[in-house]
């Protein structure tokens, strides 16, 4: 896999750009330009895989979703024990940090739901943070309405994209 | 015309043709046409001289350019050919029913250009409009065609044409997301940025030669600038938290753009080239989309700072906030018209999405309704005649473009996937 990004000159047409008027043209104008010539194409590379401790791929800890209903954005008291099991491991391994993705779902503005999102992320944070893990160990990010879980356009498909995931160190 | 020009001439346009080809040729927008404008003004473009099959293709352009913009009726010219030095049968235009007749021809210059020359022609005044003369590289004839559009139509309307200006939008297929740039007729699409991660807010630049955008790529949400022609692109915002929603100085200096570094979502303005940051709103909620008005003074934005999702605006260097929208609990995606005169803003209206048109002097609220219910991210032309957005069609996404007074509607779509989140570039200077 390539380290870096690949980029592919496609047009290699320099967008030229000038006007001039004389005689020659018989008064009229003369203008000269390439527009859309000058488009390189740049290809963002995939993502590494992630290494995680067997801790974190199985039992308890490889639950990392959190869902909300319908226009909530607090932590429903059915996540307590796992943000809990999250939290104890975070106070007694300070070297991991998590990165917490809240999402939406499709309905409304892309920009307006990325708030939104944040709105999940953050209560998630607040009830970690109060749980003891240190500020420096968490960073709360929004993916909005952008990844889905579920494509579908019904309440079932929605239910599911209303959610906070928990990401490790090695995962983002 | 020599045979020597004519062999490079057909060569050429091979070569044109090959180059479209590669670049995206199974993902080309498609345009539909629904509605047009009350008086359209009856106009002939007579074929051109010149090479018969590039003459041809350029008058094609021009034609179909005229009659997408909804504001023109064509005259059948019955396959009359006229270069810009013929001289003109007006009695036999006005017969016809023509108010206005142009006739030209494809040459090629003497640098191996293309070289398109044309004329106007008022019919009913027997008089002269001007012409001018637009030499291209030879795979940008359509290019030239565009401008020949744009100067009639800023001639017989008195607004500039759109047609040689670009869109950029998202299209997205399976798991992959490109930021595509294309003509404002779909064609000549090409693709800026390819990810496996969502791209989102695209926003160009004035002088059109940058564009921010959000990438994901990082798993969080971060703005860039990226320059088009070079593919070079700079991390502008990039703090902990959500980094989002860039909106451009009408100057090009600065961004407006959205961080959650100290809390919720607010605005903060930083430098285009980053640094300098500068928060602008403090509220307990969220405070999002800004858009600079035309003359950079406002900025507008989304708050649910009184419990819903309405529209304000502020001082582009702060002070007192005012709110803007007031009808309806869901009213987001501020856009302030190029001409100062309108804000365009998608409101929720019994569960459906649509696109609304508020003239920002006598604040009147104008519902541009669509079928779907499923408007989103408006985006004006830059000059104020039509939004481009994004909505659903059979179950994906398109954009429709749709004159302000809402008579004229045009679709453009892909045969599979779907496109998103446009942003109309600036007139070309």
């Amino acid at each position: 896999m390539k380290n870096f990004a690949v980029v592919l000159t496609l047009l290699l047409a320099i967008a030229a750009c000038s006007t001039t008027s004389g005689p020659e043209t018989g008064g009229a104008p003369v203008e000269t330009r390439d527009p859309n010539a000058g488009v390189t194409r740049v290809d963002v590379p995939p993502p590494n895989g992630a290494n995680l401790p067997a801790i974190l791929t199985s039992g308890v800890l490889a639950q990392r979703s959190i869902y909300f209903a319908l226009d909530r954005y607090d932590v429903a008291e059915e996540y307590r024990g796992l943000l809990t099991a999250h939290a104890k491991f975070l106070v007694e391994n300070r070297q991991f940090k998590i990165l917490i993705q809240g999402n939406t779902d499709e309905r409304g503005s892309h920009e307006y739901n990325l708030s939104l999102g944040q709105k999940r992320a953050e209560a998630v944070k607040q009830t970690l943070t109060l749980l003891g893990v240190r500020d420096d160990q968490i960073e709360a990010v929004s993916l909005g309405e952008e990844k889905p879980r579920a494509e579908g356009h019904d309440e079932s498909a929605w239910a599911q994209n209303r959610r906070a995931d928990i990401l490790y160190s090695g995962e983002f | 015309m020599t045979s020597t020009f004519l062999d490079r001439f057909i060569r050429n346009l091979f070569a044109a043709a090959l180059l479209g080809t590669a670049v995206s040729a199974h993902a080309q927008l498609a345009i539909e046409i629904t509605g047009a404008g009350a008086n359209r003004i009856p106009i002939a473009i007579a074929d051109f001289g010149g090479d018969v099959g590039a003459s041809q293709a350029l008058a094609s352009v021009v034609r179909t350019d005229l009659e997408r913009s909804g504001l023109f009726r064509l005259i059948n010219v019955n396959g009359v050919a006229m270069t810009e030095t013929t001289p003109v049968d007006y009695a036999g235009w006005k017969s016809a029913g023509a108010d206005a007749l142009a006739a030209g021809s494809l040459g090629s210059s003497a640098e191996g250009r293309l070289e398109a020359r044309f004329r106007l022609y008022d019919i009913n005044r027997q008089g002269n409009l001007g012409g001018a003369i637009y030499t291209t590289a030879v795979p940008q004839l359509r290019a030239a065609g565009h401008r020949i559009a744009d100067y009639i139509h800023e001639k017989l309307t008195g607004e500039p044409g759109v047609f040689s200006t670009r869109i950029a939008y998202v299209y997205k297929t399976g798991k992959r997301y490109e930021l595509r740039i294309a003509d404002s007729d779909g064609q000549n699409a090409q693709t800026a940025l390819a990810s496996s991660e969502p791209i989102i807010s695209p926003a160009w630049s004035p002088d059109g030669a940058r564009i921010a955008y959000v990438s994901f790529e990082n798993k969080k949400p971060i703005i860039f600038v990226h320059s088009l022609a070079t593919g070079s692109r700079q991390v502008v915002a990039n703090f902990k938290g959500s980094n989002s929603a860039p909106a451009w100085s009408p100057d090009g200096s600065r961004l407006a753009i959205v961080l959650t570094k100290d809390g919720s979502s607010q605005i903060y303005t930083i430098a285009a080239s980053g640094g300098g940051l500068t928060r602008l709103t403090t509220s307990a909620g969220i405070d999002t989309e800004p858009q600079f008005s035309a003359d950079g003074g406002m900025i507008y934005f989304t708050s649910d700072r009184g419990g819903s999702p309405q529209i304000y605006r502020v001082p582009a260097r702060g002070g007192t906030v005012e709110r803007v929208t007031f009808e309806g609990a869901y009213n987001v995606s501020p856009r302030p018209s190029p001409d100062g005169k309108s804000l365009a803003f998608i409101t929720r209206r019994d569960g459906r999405f649509q696109l609304a048109v508020l003239d920002i002097q006598s604040r009147q609220v104008q519902v541009l309704p669509d079928s779907s219910g499923r408007d989103e991210s408006p985006s004006f032309a830059p000059n104020s005649r039509m939004i481009v957005l994004a909505t659903e069609a059979g179950g994906r996404g398109v954009l429709s473009a749709v004159s302000i007074d809402g008579r004229i509607r045009q679709r453009l779509s892909v045969p599979a996937g779907d496109i998103r989140e446009p942003a109309w570039g600036p007139f070309l200077k």
